[in-house]
């Protein structure tokens, strides 16, 4: 097959959005402008259907790859996807047809400067998942800043210049030492291609350097603790869309870059670095679980409650056991839809009030049932309960964890539990209680595309919660071989 | 025998600048024609230096004290080109201003004749010549625009701080001079004795004087003043064209004759470059007027060109000509936008005055976002890429320590840079601009931008010109 399936998923949100410069930002075009861009994204999300259909489970090696001279001797063009890449080009895909939908209630102005920016962070976020070159992977990892500095700009709330600048900066300074990194692995291998430098692997006395240079990156964006402090920032700021990229996606690209790097090119270094990531981790899931329990705004907490699911995502890579990272590869696709969910179940009640804070509201069971209800299954998704998508991911990483070191583990447990309490207190708050604002009796219920677009994060949600193996199936032969790959690397040297 | 084939772009040059001064004198209200007739000179002369040198395997000329070789004939032709759009998009500006006359253009060829010289010396009296011509050019046109206090301001400035910096020059020419007995490069070479460390005075002073031009820290003290005071399209011709020539002399000095005292210069360099890259960063932040900060701006970006170059590698002078390039592409793309910032025949150069740029010019506003985030060195942009280069030769010689202070330099100047988009971006509209802008200011903003933004295409091309460099 010589369709070039993995440049079209690339490609085409980009045209999409050269489609949309071109089309006048008038009233009357603005149909015309959502239809476009939701029509481009729907396109990809099949495309990307159709990839996994046409996906091979039974190897690890990369599949459908794509490889172009771009700069000569240097660089080569080069993308291809295995089974820890390809659910991540498929959450995206997923979600960003979903935001484009959500902005028909949030964004008011510059619609279609709104959608070009979205369109062309699709592109950006799946080259990050697909690229398997080094300057490539870096080259997409730092243009999606570009987009997401102006979502959070132009179409933020209040401190959004603020949000913007920190956004922006934290996550620059982190990545520069990635680029003196990725430099130096040329030059010290010759080569930047992710395969060939697998089998030849990293000399072991750079392998500490380049590590922490990587980590410098991968931590300001997953977000770990201490630097951490954006998150919460961004979120708040940005539009409901650009709360659930942010999220949903980008959270997820350092994750997904502490699997194919970290591990992948430096065992000995990851080793070594094993305690530190697990203190940090368990830092971050105790120390803002606590913080999100105190939070009186709800896209606040919601930010918070990422950075403590993020530390299960890396207390479960750096396990390097199977159930460890395919916990984590699960846990982040949940995290993707559940924090996508809950942003935008965030967003519904914003639109109506405008306020985001807890005590605003109280006892809207009563007045929008149909919310309530959606809401209840996002919630008890984000504390994971058996059933839901959630719990399959904590309950692996968990698992890995017990076996590698059991009193990380157990103090992991008692995030699941504080996890557990901030959640439910705020659904508490939101949802129960009496009606003390009367302001909230004319809040109207979900509106159509309301409805869709929750129930969309809903059904999988719930599917891969009972059935999560088509999930593991995708991912499984990767993950083992990969860490068959790390023991063999660690023990040659 | 002496080939005078091969030196007839600049006796063409020469003659044409001559021919157009006495039509100036002779024939009233021929600011026009002298403009147009200027054009096709600059265009005619870079043709004819692509078809007679361009490709030529290193030439020597008039008792080897002009060298005609790829690098030479390639610089001529940016230089050129850049000299080209500089004047092509000025002629609005200076119609406003009501000083469009005939010195203007022939006092940009005379500059630019100055240049090419510089470009293809090989002996230090000679460089010293083509540095003269074209400082003195330069001197008239800061002042340009002599009705206002400020332009005469500049112009005396950068007279008299210029002056100071070609008297440093001259002596360490004449140290030089003293030491190896003569002032030709490849002689100076072979009499070459690593031992006799009092030549490194002389290499500082010519070190000093040439970093004064290219304005690196600590000698970059004129540029604020003098790129603010200007007329704007005299600063963008200050941005550009003298720092192709004065990079290309740089390249000459240092690897021809002292390329074997590396140890001595290199340190130098690299401390030039790191305090210009991190200068630059941090004194723009504070900026509020456009110009300025460009200067501060540009002083950065001549850190990260003398970064390459203190490499000692081919490598390292082929990125910082490929950065080089890059650079005059985003500044013209930036320069174009700031003569587009004109209402009721005023022009504004105030960071403000961009306020909310983007609702009333959606198109220039993204053509400035795009030309930007390239100058902050934002990847898939041009910017990223020239970067990409530097650092990439510096890391090559295994120099960590520069390219992690330069790219760290290069957040904080994204700072600045981000701060002019949330301006245009994030800020309230104010009122709108004039549109009636010529063909050709229109012409080189959207041509930079296009080239800026779809550079990562075929990145090759530009690698391919720059890789025949070969000096060492």
């Amino acid at each position: 097959m010589n369709f070039p399936i993995l440049s079209s998923l690339i490609l085409l949100p980009s045209i999409g959005a050269l489609f949309l410069l071109f089309i006048r930002s008038e009233k009357g075009n603005q149909k015309t402008i959502k239809y476009v861009s939701l029509f481009t994204s729907l396109v990809n999300f099949f495309l990307s259907i159709y990839l996994w259909i046409l996906f091979d489970h039974e190897t690890s090696a990369f599949q459908f790859v794509e490889e172009r001279v771009w700069i000569e001797d240097l660089i080569n063009y080069k993308v291809g996807v295995d089974g820890i890449s390809i659910l991540f080009i498929l959450l995206t895909t997923f979600i960003t047809p979903l935001c484009i939908i959500s902005v028909n209630n949030s964004i008011k102005n510059r619609l279609a400067e709104f959608l070009i920016a979205v369109l062309i962070m699709e592109s950006f976020m799946i080259g990050v998942f697909c690229s398997l070159d080094l300057v490539v992977f870096y080259l997409f990892f730092e243009a999606g800043l570009i987009p997401m500095f102006l979502i959070i700009g132009i179409w933020g709330g209040s401190r959004r210049v603020y949000s913007a600048f920190k956004f922006f900066l934290y996550t620059l300074l982190g990545s520069v030492l990635m680029l003196v990194a990725i430099i130096s692995i040329y030059w010290i291998n010759g080569t930047t291609d992710i395969v060939k430098l697998y089998e030849i692997g990293i000399d072991v006395k750079y392998q500490n350097l380049l590590w922490l240079a990587f980590f410098s990156s991968f931590a300001v964006k997953t977000p770990m603790w201490p630097v951490h402090t954006w998150l919460p920032d961004a979120h708040v700021e940005a539009p409901t869309a650009g709360s659930v990229l942010l999220a949903a996606i980008l959270l997820k690209m350092a994750g997904y870059g502490f699997i194919r790097f970290s591990l992948g090119l430096f065992p000995v270094a990851s080793e070594i670095f094993t305690p530190l990531i697990y203190t940090l981790s368990v830092i971050a899931i105790i120390f803002t679980s606590l913080i999100a329990l105190m939070q009186e705004d709800m896209k606040k907490l919601i930010a918070y409650s990422s950075v403590a699911h993020m530390g299960f995502v890396t207390l479960g890579i750096f396990t390097i056991q199977q159930q460890g990272i395919e916990g984590s590869i699960i846990q982040m696709i949940s995290h993707g839809l559940v924090s996508a969910a809950l942003f935008l179940s965030v967003g519904v009640v914003y639109d109506r009030m405008h306020s985001r804070l807890i005590s605003t509201y109280g006892g809207l069971v009563n007045i929008i049932p149909k919310y309530s209800v959606l809401f209840m299954i996002f919630v008890l998704a984000s504390l994971g309960l058996p059933g839901t998508s959630g719990f399959i991911g904590e309950f692996l990483i968990l698992m890995g964890t017990f076996k590698d070191n059991f009193l990380v583990a157990v103090v992991a447990s008692v995030g699941v539990i504080l996890g557990a309490a901030y959640i439910l207190w705020l659904y508490k708050r939101v949802i129960f209680g009496k009606i003390i604002n009367s302001e909230l009796r004319q809040m109207v219920d979900l509106n159509k595309s309301e409805l869709l677009i929750l129930s969309c994060l809903a059904f999988p949600i719930l599917f891969f919660g009972f059935y999560p193996d088509p999930l593991i199936n995708t991912i499984e032969v990767s993950i083992s071989d990969l860490i068959t790959m790390y023991n063999i690397n660690l023990t040659n040297n | 025998m002496i080939n005078f084939e091969l030196i007839f772009p600049e006796l063409f040059l020469a003659l044409s600048i001559m021919f157009l001064l006495i039509l100036g004198v002779f024939k009233k209200d021929s600011s026009k024609i002298i403009q147009n007739l200027s054009l096709i000179v600059l265009l005619i002369t870079s043709v004819l230096i692509f078809n007679e040198t361009f490709g030529k395997v290193e030439i020597m000329l008039f008792n080897d004290s002009i060298i005609i070789d790829y690098l030479s004939s390639l610089m001529k032709i940016i230089t050129l080109l850049s000299a080209f759009f500089v004047l092509v998009i000025s002629s609005n500006y200076l119609k406003t201003f009501k000083i469009f006359k005939i010195e203007y253009p022939i006092l940009i060829l005379s500059s630019v004749l100055g240049m090419i010289i510089m470009i293809s010396s090989n002996d230090l009296i000679v460089f010293y010549m083509g540095l003269e011509l074209q400082s003195l050019a330069l001197y008239v046109l800061a002042t340009f625009n002599r009705d206002q206090l400020k332009s005469s301001e500049a112009g005396l400035k950068y007279f008299v701080l210029s002056a100071l910096s070609s008297g440093l020059l001259l002596y360490g020419c004449s140290l030089i001079y003293g030491f190896t007995g003569s002032t030709n490069f490849n002689v100076i070479a072979e009499q070459l004795n690593s031992n006799e460390y009092v030549l490194t005075f002389g290499i500082v002073f010519i070190l000093v004087g040439l970093a004064f031009k290219i304005s690196a820290v600590p000698f970059h003290m004129w540029a604020p003043d003098v790129y603010e005071g200007s007329p704007t399209s005299v600063t963008l011709f200050f941005t550009m064209v003298p720092k192709i020539a004065a990079l290309t002399v740089f390249i000459r000095f240092l690897y021809v004759p002292f390329l074997n005292l590396i140890d001595q210069w290199q340190m130098i360099l690299v401390f030039l470059s790191i305090a210009s890259m991190l200068f630059g960063a941090i004194a723009a932040i504070g900026q509020t007027n456009l110009k300025r900060l460009v200067a501060y701006s540009s002083i950065g970006h001549v850190g990260y060109i003398l970064a390459g170059l203190a490499t000692g590698t081919n490598e390292g002078i082929q990125s910082s000509v490929i950065y080089i390039t890059i650079y005059i592409i985003m500044n013209l793309g930036l320069f174009s936008c700031l003569l587009m910032m004109k209402r009721n025949n005023q022009y504004y150069e105030s960071i403000d005055d961009l306020s909310g740029l983007s609702k009333n010019h959606p198109l220039l506003s993204l053509s400035l976002l795009v030309i930007l985030f390239s100058l902050a060195g934002i990847p898939p942009l041009a910017g990223f890429f020239a970067k990409f280069y530097i650092f990439k030769s510096v890391l090559e010689q295994s120099m960590y320590f520069l390219a992690i202070v330069g790219l760290l330099s290069t957040v904080v100047a994204a700072f600045y840079y981000l701060r002019i988009i949330k301006i245009m971006y994030f800020d309230k509209e104010i009122e709108k601009y004039d549109t009636d802008h010529s063909l050709w200011l229109k012409f080189s903003l959207s041509a930079s931008t296009i080239l800026i933004l779809l550079y990562f295409i075929s990145p090759s091309q530009l690698i391919e010109v720059a890789s025949r460099i070969n000096i060492i």
